[in-house]
C-alpha cells in the first residue's frame, strides 16, 4: 500500500498531491510540465519534497515532521527512466545485474525472489542480447533491458516514466500487453507516467489526472474540440506517431477496467 | 644526455600523478555544486595556464623560498629545502599543468549523464559505488586526455622551473633547460638530439592518446559495430 502526500515547490509552480494506491497499475496522466516526473523522483528519493509524507506498506520513506528522508538506494523502488538510462559502458548482462550484490552467486535465485536472472531475461526475451552494449539495441530492446534491470532487485514498487514514448506504434502495443502481464505476475504496484491517451486506456487500473501539479477532478475534464496548447504552447493533446488525433474525445472515467482484458497470469 | 631525459620523465610523471589526484577530486567536488564565488575560484584554478611562467616562478619562490611561507616552515622544522632541488621542479611542473588536468576532468564529469547516476542510486548503489562504477568509467576518456595533456605540458616546463629549481646539471636540469643551455654554450649537437627526444616523446603521447580514445569509446558511445551484427525484433 502506497500512501503518499507530496508537496514540492518548483520555480514557476508547485506540485501538491495525495496518492493512495494498493495494487495494479496507477497511471499519472497529464501534459508535459504537469509535475509527473517530479512526483516519481520524490517517490524514488531522487528529489526531496518540500513537505509531506511517503509511506510504502509499513516503511516510512519521507516524513517532513519527523525529518526522515530515506536515500534512494535503500528504498527498493524500481525506476524505469524515460530514456531508459542504461549504462552505456556496460553490456546488457552487466546492466541487468547492476542492482545485485557482486559475487559468484549473484545469478542464483535468492530466497524470496520471484524469478531468477535467467527466468527474468527469458520472460522479457532478452536472453540473446546479453553480450551487447546498449548502443546496439533497438528502442524496444532497451525498454526490456531497463525493465529487467529494475525488476532484478525485487522492488516493492515500480515507477515507469513514459516507458513507451520512444517506441514505434506496433512494438508499443506488444510492450503494453507485456507490461500488464508483468504487473500481474509480479504483483507489485506500478506507477506509470504518460501523456498518451491510448497508453492510459491500455494499461491503467487507476488514473490520476494531473494539471499544473495538482490532481484534477476527472468528471469535468474533457478535451475541447480542436485541441488546445500546453504551458509551452505545444499542441495538446499531443499527437504521437502512429496514433490518430485525439481531439474532441472525452477522457474516460476514473477506474478503467473495460479498455483491455486482463492478461491471465501464467 | 640521459641525465636530463630521466629527470624530465621523473619530474613530469610525479607532477602529473599529483595533478591527477588533486585536480580530479577538485573537479568532481565543484562539478555539480553552485555557490557564490565559484566563478572566481575557477578563475584562480585556470590562472597558471595564462600567466607567464616567470610570474608563477616568482610566486613559487615566495611560497617555497628559504624565507617563503612554506619553505621557511619546512627548513626550520624538518631541515628540508625545496628550492633548487628537483622537488621544486616537480612543484613548478605540477602547478603549470594543473589547469589542463582540471579543465579536462571538469568537462569529463559534466559530460556524464546525471540520470545514469540516478539510475544507479535507485538500484541500491552507495555514492562511492556510483562514482567508481558509473561516473569514473564514463568520464575516463576525458580524464586520460587530461592526463596526457598535463604530462606533455609538465614535460615542456621551462620558465618557472628555471626560477625555482635552477639549472644544476644532474640535479635539476630537465630537457628544456638542457636544450637552452646547450644552445647557449654552442653545443648544437646536444641541443638537436634533445629536441628530437622531447618532440618524439610528446608526439608519441599525443598520438597514442588519439588512437586509444577512438578505440575505447567506439563500442559503447556510438554503437559503431558492423550492421550485420545488429538484430532487431
Amino acid at each position: 500500500m502506497l500512501n503518499a502526500s507530496i508537496r514540492k515547490e518548483l520555480p514557476g509552480f508547485s506540485v501538491d498531491i495525495d496518492l493512495r494506491f494498493d495494487r495494479g497499475i496507477l497511471v499519472l496522466f497529464g501534459p508535459s510540465g504537469s509535475g509527473k516526473s517530479t512526483i516519481l523522483n520524490c517517490l524514488a528519493g531522487l528529489q526531496k519534497p518540500t513537505a509531506g509524507r511517503i509511506l510504502l506498506d509499513s516503511r516510512v520513506f519521507f516524513c517532513k515532521q519527523q525529518n526522515i528522508n530515506v536515500p534512494a538506494r535503500q528504498r527498493r523502488i524500481g525506476y524505469v527512466f524515460q530514456d531508459y538510462a542504461l549504462f552505456p559502458h556496460l553490456t546488457v548482462k552487466d546492466n541487468v545485474l547492476f542492482g545485485l550484490a557482486p559475487g559468484p552467486d549473484r545469478c542464483k535465485k535468492r530466497r524470496g525472489h520471484r524469478m531468477s536472472v535467467r527466468e527474468t531475461l527469458e520472460m522479457l526475451k532478452i536472453m540473446h542480447l546479453q553480450a551487447r552494449y546498449p548502443a546496439q539495441l533497438s528502442g524496444g530492446e532497451k525498454q526490456r533491458v531497463a525493465l529487467a534491470r529494475s525488476l532484478m532487485m525485487e522492488p516493492d514498487l515500480l515507477l515507469l516514466d513514459e516507458p513507451l514514448s520512444a517506441i514505434d506504434a506496433q512494438i508499443r502495443r506488444e510492450l503494453q500487453i507485456e507490461l500488464k502481464k508483468i504487473q500481474r505476475t509480479w504483483e507489485i504496484p506500478f506507477i506509470l507516467v504518460t501523456h498518451s491517451h491510448k497508453e492510459m486506456d491500455a494499461l491503467a487500473d487507476e488514473v490520476v489526472f494531473l494539471k499544473d501539479g495538482q490532481a484534477v477532478d476527472t468528471a469535468d475534464w474533457t478535451l475541447p474540440a480542436g485541441g488546445t496548447t500546453d504551458r509551452w504552447g505545444r499542441a495538446w493533446p499531443p499527437v504521437l506517431p502512429g496514433e490518430d488525433s485525439l481531439t474532441g474525445s472525452t477522457i474516460h472515467g476514473f477506474r478503467n477496467t473495460a479498455a483491455m482484458p486482463d492478461v491471465p497470469v501464467k | 644526455m640521459s641525465g636530463p631525459i630521466v629527470l624530465s620523465l621523473k619530474v613530469a610523471l610525479i607532477a602529473v600523478a599529483i595533478d591527477a589526484v588533486l585536480a580530479t577530486l577538485l573537479a568532481r567536488l565543484l562539478a555539480r555544486r553552485e555557490f557564490p564565488g565559484k566563478n572566481l575560484l575557477e578563475s584562480f584554478i585556470i590562472l597558471p595556464m595564462v600567466l607567464p611562467p616567470t610570474v608563477l616562478g616568482f610566486g613559487l619562490l615566495i611560497v617555497l623560498g628559504k624565507r617563503g611561507l612554506l619553505g621557511r616552515f619546512l627548513l626550520e622544522n624538518f631541515d628540508l629545502q625545496i628550492v633548487f632541488t628537483w622537488w621544486a621542479a616537480i612543484f613548478a611542473a605540477a602547478v603549470v599543468s594543473f589547469p589542463l588536468m582540471y579543465q579536462s576532468a571538469k568537462a569529463a564529469f559534466a559530460s556524464v549523464d546525471m540520470s545514469l547516476e540516478q539510475a544507479a542510486r535507485t538500484l541500491g548503489s552507495s555514492e562511492s559505488r556510483v562514482f567508481l562504477r558509473i561516473t569514473l568509467p564514463l568520464a575516463y576518456p576525458g580524464l586520460i586526455a587530461g592526463l596526457v595533456l598535463a604530462f606533455a605540458r609538465a614535460l615542456g616546463e621551462f620558465g618557472a622551473t628555471l626560477m625555482v629549481a635552477g639549472n644544476i646539471p644532474g640535479k635539476t636540469q630537465t630537457i628544456p633547460l638542457a636544450i637552452y643551455f646547450a644552445v647557449e654554450t654552442g653545443d648544437n649537437t646536444l641541443a638537436r638530439n634533445l629536441v628530437l627526444v622531447i618532440t618524439g616523446m610528446s608526439v608519441t603521447a599525443l598520438f597514442w592518446l588519439n588512437l586509444w580514445l577512438r578505440k575505447k569509446t567506439r563500442v559503447w558511445q556510438k554503437g559503431d559495430t558492423p550492421r550485420a551484427e545488429r538484430l532487431h525484433p
